[in-house]
């Protein structure tokens, strides 16, 4: 323990020290929220409406599926539905930051709680280690973070107006290919054979439901459950 | 520069669902443990739900079956499964999917 402790670094305080510590996040963030400016434009939602989904659910994976499925003319129930469901490993990361956080006062844990990410829990938890964490630096780490997340995907989304002919320049496939790339690191690692038996049940489920139901809003959240229920249940 | 209403509802929906799960256990719940296989359950969501997604892109159009050539979304798939699976660089794939779509439409 004694050797372990005198090489971690003492704990950061200060909201610079936020903003600093979240320099990778912030590099990070630029290009993934660049790129969701510019596809949220091909499904139709203004430079605006990027902006207010950046700030208001700020959370990337479900922001492309989101639009892909406000672009594919998704009822408004069934997006939210699966927002939830991509959503719900939030749990896992605030879970893991009470150690760190618990000696703060409710309502400011309330309003820190808004800024978790991977990305931001990654950066939190490296540093910390468990260790109690002042507000100050945590909201330097997540206002530092947003805030690069919603300049870039603005950024982006004007670029995206400017594109002209977007088909001929393939960017209707450029959400198609974001999935693809969202999707291989989860077919890496442990679990991976169980990931994969379930990947390719969601995407025969959903296909089979929208052909024999076509235009469907619940085949994707149905085929999510289903799949995720039999990889659960795979040794 | 216009926000729809019905997009604003939308919005304020997703960010409610995706900010409890964030808020909850930090400040309601702050010593209680979700069951292994909830957790579980959990990390098969995004790969369920992305894999539902994408396939919905790459092989469904008007509730139809769409296969190449006369929808050639499947094989502009293949050159950015190639580079995710090599580069694992989320920018590469991107690009290497919508180079290879206008290609396809060149060509097709």
């Amino acid at each position: 323990m004694a050797a372990s402790e005198s090489v971690t670094i003492s704990v950061p305080t200060t909201f610079a020290q936020g903003v600093r510590a979240a320099a990778p996040v912030m590099l990070g963030y630029l290009p993934i929220g660049f790129a969701f400016g510019v596809l949220a434009r091909t499904t139709g939602l203004s430079v605006a409406e990027v902006g207010l989904m950046s700030l208001l659910v700020y959370a990337g994976a479900a922001q492309f599926i989101g639009t892909g499925m406000i672009g594919a003319g998704m009822a408004a129930p069934a997006i939210i539905s699966t927002t939830f469901l991509v959503n719900l490993r939030h749990l896992l990361l605030s879970t893991a930051l009470v150690p760190s956080l618990r000696e703060n006062a409710a309502w400011e844990n309330s309003l820190l709680a808004y800024g978790i990410t991977d990305e931001t829990f990654a950066v939190n938890t490296a540093i910390l280690q468990g260790r109690p964490a002042t507000v100050s630096y945590v909201s330097g780490v997540h206002i530092a973070s947003q805030s690069t997340w919603v300049v870039a995907s603005v950024v982006g989304a004007l670029a995206g107006q400017m594109a002209g002919n977007s088909d001929a320049l393939g960017l209707d496939f450029a959400l198609p290919a974001m999935f693809v790339g969202l999707l291989m690191p989860n077919l890496r690692g442990e679990d991976r054979k169980a990931r994969l038996a379930s990947a390719l049940v969601a995407a025969a489920f959903a296909v089979t439901a929208l052909v024999l139901f076509p235009g469907n809003s619940w085949a994707i959240i149905v085929a999510t459950l289903v799949a995720a229920t039999v990889g659960v249940m795979l040794p | 520069m216009t926000i729809r209403p019905q997009i604003f509802a939308l919005f304020v929906g997703m960010a409610l669902v995706t900010y409890l799960p964030r808020m909850l256990p930090l400040v309601v719940l702050s010593r209680f443990k979700l069951p292994p296989l909830v957790l579980r359950w959990l990390s098969f969501v995004p790969v369920s739900v992305l894999a539902a997604l994408l396939a919905k892109e790459l092989l469904v159009s008007g509730g139809k079956l769409a296969l190449p050539p006369a929808h050639p979304q499947l094989l502009a798939a293949v050159p950015a499964f190639v580079v995710a699976i090599w580069t694992r660089s989320l920018m590469g794939t991107v690009v290497a999917g919508m180079a290879a779509m206008a290609l396809l439409r060149l060509i097709l």
